[in-house]
């Protein structure tokens, strides 16, 4: 009986893992394929016709590698950034006090409710105003300091003793020297799992590019594979093999740091 | 003790500074053009309430709430049952634990674009792999993308494929924070696996389960990029979500002044929402 629960619980766990993997080795497979064999029946796993073609022509086409590029670019910025100020502004919720703090914390918790996706319209707008559709701005900018990176810096931190600012404020340094000095070293692990969350976050953001970014030069991978279908002909060949290109770092990321990102979801949930 | 003095205002600054700019702003602006008709490059005619009015006259904004319920409805109680099953699996005495999470967890990290293309493929009538399966199982081949319910389901298994390791990891937490001693406890009285399950886990998970349902909950009203790729919201608009519905309506026929008006009925209804489950989360904290 006891074996027999256990034969059926890695069975159970086997078929979802199956079930979860084949979708990527689908989409791998494909995108070594030549189109015709992608859409022949009965369809294969291993590509009858292996080639690398499709890889070859999706860089000499398209300006692929700078879509590569801007993907990285915008990622990579916007991450750092948003560390710096969601860490700076962390500390000061939780190390100071001033006045309206706790008002302005609601406000900050309260701002997290609206999705948004809700304000894509009159945002587009203010963009569109100052002079920043088709540049890399609106997709950096707004989410430099926000609610969520803010309020996870602020839970981390208020475990922090205040005898270690103290002694450093003793020692005459500025409040700011304190940040770099002593409390982001501490940060460190919590850095970590909020970087990864603002990377994929960026890497894998699809709507605001896809409203911005209109130059293809300047676009990022998730909006040039949209842009790839046509009307009447779709290029699935060309865009899978993107789709592989545009999975392969977070992949990467995923395979050495697992533990950053399973506590960057449990984050919140022990809480309740 | 702590400091009172200007940093923790300017250290905390730069986020209102970005709240009143894209945030606040846009929203007041909003507000305005809400009552006037603009095609975004000339003039803003007034128009009064008309956006407002015509926003119950829209078949496509109360088909688009209708489809967000459907979906809501459909993945969100399959996909917990799998995750509480898998995470009651994985949190039993299993080898190779971290392989399984991992692999669960894998299709949350990918880029949705990437994923909606594939399943373009492997939901396709002919040449699809899922359709060959059915097909061994005697199913003749089923016209996912093309037909309304078809596509709402093709909408359903991306979801729950997508979100089924995100929430089991989320569970498994909550079920690691549950004392063995409880269920030695219960074993000493003679309790079954199963009694247990429903005595001991299935209460205790309740504020756990909650918060994964408030995450679905919100997820499924902002559901775009799925939608966008997938099946375009058709066919029919069987499966227009509220957020696509939106960016039709501003970016497809430049209706600035009307789209407007819908992104108040989001905001409005997503508010709501948010205050009901606050409660419900509150309310369940008091009592455990």
């Amino acid at each position: 009986m006891k074996r027999l629960n256990k034969f059926i619980m890695y069975l159970i766990l086997t078929l979802t893992v199956i079930i979860t993997i084949l979708p990527f080795i689908w989409m791998i497979s494909a995108s070594f394929k030549d189109i015709r064999e992608i859409f022949s029946y009965p369809p294969t796993i291993i590509p009858d016709d292996f080639s690398f073609s499709n890889y070859l022509q999706l860089f000499a086409e398209y300006p692929f590698a700078r879509n590569i590029f801007n993907s990285t670019f915008i990622a990579v910025t916007a991450t750092t950034g948003s560390l710096f100020f969601c860490t700076l502004g962390g500390f000061g919720f939780a190390k100071f006090d001033f006045k309206f703090k706790n008002q302005l914390f609601l406000v900050l918790i309260a701002s997290m409710l609206i999705p948004p996706q809700s304000i894509m319209i009159p945002l587009f707008l203010v963009f569109k105003r100052i002079g920043w559709v088709n540049t890399f701005y609106p997709l950096i900018v707004p989410g430099l300091a926000n609610a969520f990176g803010i309020f996870f810096m602020r839970q981390y931190m208020t475990s922090i003793p205040d005898s270690l600012i103290e002694a450093a404020r003793i020692d005459g340094g500025s409040d700011f020297y304190i940040f770099l000095k002593i409390i982001v070293p501490i940060v460190k692990p919590a850095l970590a799992t909020l970087g990864i969350i603002f990377f994929m976050n960026s890497w894998n953001a699809f709507v605001w590019p896809l409203i911005i970014l209109q130059d293809i030069e300047l676009q990022t991978i998730p909006v040039v594979l949209t842009n790839l279908q046509g009307v009447i002909y779709t290029p699935y060949n060309l865009i899978m093999a993107g789709s592989v290109i545009s999975i392969i770092p977070l992949f990467v990321v995923f395979m050495f740091m697992q533990q950053y990102f399973i506590s960057g979801i449990t984050a919140g949930a022990v809480k309740q | 003790m702590m400091k009172k003095n200007k940093s923790g205002l300017i250290f905390t600054s730069p986020f209102y500074i970005l709240f009143l700019t894209f945030m606040v702003y846009p929203i007041l602006f909003s507000f305005y053009l809400s009552f006037n008709k603009w095609n975004g490059v000339g003039e803003m005619e007034w128009v009064g309430l008309a956006n407002y009015i015509n926003l119950f006259r829209d078949d496509l904004v109360w088909k688009s709430m209708f489809n967000a319920l459907f979906f809501f409805f459909t993945y969100v109680p399959v996909m917990l049952f799998l995750a509480l099953v898998l995470a009651v699996f994985l949190n039993s005495n299993i080898k190779g634990r971290g392989f399984f999470r991992a692999a669960v967890y894998l299709p949350n990290i990918t880029s949705l674009v990437a994923v909606a293309f594939t399943f373009q493929l492997l939901l396709d009538k002919n040449y699809g792999l899922l359709n060959m399966f059915l097909s061994y199982l005697g199913i003749s081949s089923i016209n996912w993308l093309g037909t309304p319910l078809g596509a709402r389901l093709s909408i359903d298994m991306l979801m729950i494929w997508r979100w089924l390791g995100y929430n089991t990891i989320i569970l498994l937490a909550g079920l690691q924070s549950i004392p063995e001693e409880m269920y030695e406890a219960a074993i000493i009285d003679g309790a079954s696996k199963v009694q247990s399950f429903f005595r001991i886990t299935v209460p205790l998970m309740k504020p756990v389960l909650l918060f994964t349902l408030v995450l679905s909950t919100i997820g499924t009203f902002r559901m775009f990029t799925e939608v966008f790729i997938l099946t375009g919201g058709g066919p029919a608009n069987s499966t227009l979500t509220p957020v696509v519905h939106l960016y039709n309506t501003g970016f497809n026929w430049f209706k600035f002044g009307y789209a407007s008006s819908i992104t108040y009925l989001i905001i409005l209804i997503t508010l709501i929402l948010s205050m009901v489950q606050m409660k419900l989360l509150n309310e369940k904290e008091v009592k455990s």
